[in-house]
């Protein structure tokens, strides 16, 4: 098998890149463990579910920025890219609030 | 036979030939981009349709200790999704969240490896793209694993006494019998859909970790027999790793809407 390793030398790590990255899994996972504190720990009379539900949403959008950002290495590609990505995801935003709307307005006719 | 490493040049100068790139970005990469953007369009009209319908019905608005399954209102998620393997056995009966909590972890966790790889294979160095890409594959197997297993308790559904101490009552039929459990036409936790919605939305993001993992795995295969190092780089895994941490975005989102809302 030593044959079968070619000459290519790899260059060495550098140990302050890796641990950014491990950084980042530790955000993630303690953003994580918050959630499920204030999911279990924290009744609903401290915290009302709409409130609780906002917090989740921008938790959520936390991690969502780190795993956008650092792991897909957006935040470090060219300004046009990042927004060629980033733009089109306002018609989520603008077809959530709709159909949220639409649901609720069913729900007032039906009940 | 390994020793005659091929020297691709893919500095392209002729602007029309691809050899320009505005974005800095090869075309692999930028179309991985555009078909996850297209991806992202899929599963939010999938958990927007969730939305939709989990407010066209009535949410349970009385005190957690008194909650029942029932097809009239929508159900708490703590008490659908409150068992992990063996925990009938070992005599707890409600362990809200606790197995997806685990999914979750198992899903960041391999995510991470995948960015390990993608650095390693930045630095040409194969041993640790192979040791990652194994780890990587190693959770996505697992998750798949905890989401068979998700699946059949979910089917399976539950008989006997609640956490709040009432008996699960199921779905009763015409015929006078009584059915536990979930199919896609009803279910003994709630409304039809929420169950149809379940295995919908996991199960569509379900596949795309299971194609994750073959691609990851064909990405592994690779890399052990030097078919990337004779290439001169390693940017399929970074493509590779691109679907790979969507796979785990969408995860946070699922987690977000279907089990902690």
């Amino acid at each position: 098998m030593e044959q079968e390793t070619s000459q290519v030398t790899p260059i060495p790590a550098d140990k302050a890149k890796i641990w950014k990255i491990w950084k980042v899994m530790l955000i993630l996972a303690a953003v994580t463990a918050v959630e499920f504190i204030i999911a279990l720990a924290i009744p609903t009379s401290i915290l009302a579910q709409p409130v609780k539900v906002y917090i989740y949403i921008a938790l959520t959008i936390v991690k969502a920025f780190y795993i956008v950002g650092e792991f897909m290495h957006l935040s470090h590609e060219r300004k046009s890219l990042i927004w060629s990505i980033l733009l089109p995801v306002i018609f989520i935003v603008f077809m959530l609030f709709i159909f949220l709307y639409q649901g609720s307005a069913i729900y007032d006719q039906l009940f | 036979m390994a020793s005659t490493a091929v020297v691709v040049d893919d500095k392209n100068t002729n602007t029309w030939g691809g050899g320009a790139e505005p974005m800095k970005a090869s075309y692999g990469k930028l179309m991985m981009w555009f078909f996850l953007l297209s991806d992202a369009f899929t599963f939010s009209a999938l958990l927007i349709t969730y939305g939709l319908i989990r407010f066209k019905f009535p949410a349970f608005d009385g005190d957690i200790g008194d909650f029942v399954y029932s097809q009239d209102y929508w159900p708490l998620p703590d008490f659908v999704f409150n068992a992990f393997p063996g925990s009938h056995a070992i005599g707890v009966d409600h362990a809200p969240l606790v197995f997806v909590g685990i999914m979750t972890f198992i899903l960041i966790f391999s995510s991470v490896t995948m960015v390990l790889a993608v650095e390693a294979g930045h630095r040409m160095d194969r041993k640790a793209v192979e040791k990652w890409m194994l780890w990587t594959l190693l959770g996505g197997i697992t998750f798949l694993s905890c989401q068979a297993w998700e699946w059949s308790h979910f089917i399976e559904g539950v008989q006997g006494v609640n956490p709040n101490g009432f008996q699960y009552t199921g779905v009763k039929l015409f015929d006078g019998s009584v059915f536990f459990g979930a199919n896609l036409s009803m279910n003994q936790y709630g409304p039809p859909n929420f169950a149809a919605l379940f295995f919908f939305i996991t199960g569509f993001h379900g596949f795309h970790v299971f194609s994750g993992v073959v691609l990851n795995f064909i990405i592994f295969y690779q890399t052990t027999v030097g078919i990337l190092e004779r290439r001169g780089h390693y940017e399929m895994v970074e493509k590779v790793g691109l679907y790979w941490h969507f796979v785990d975005l969408v995860w946070v989102f699922v987690f977000t809407f279907f089990y902690l809302v």
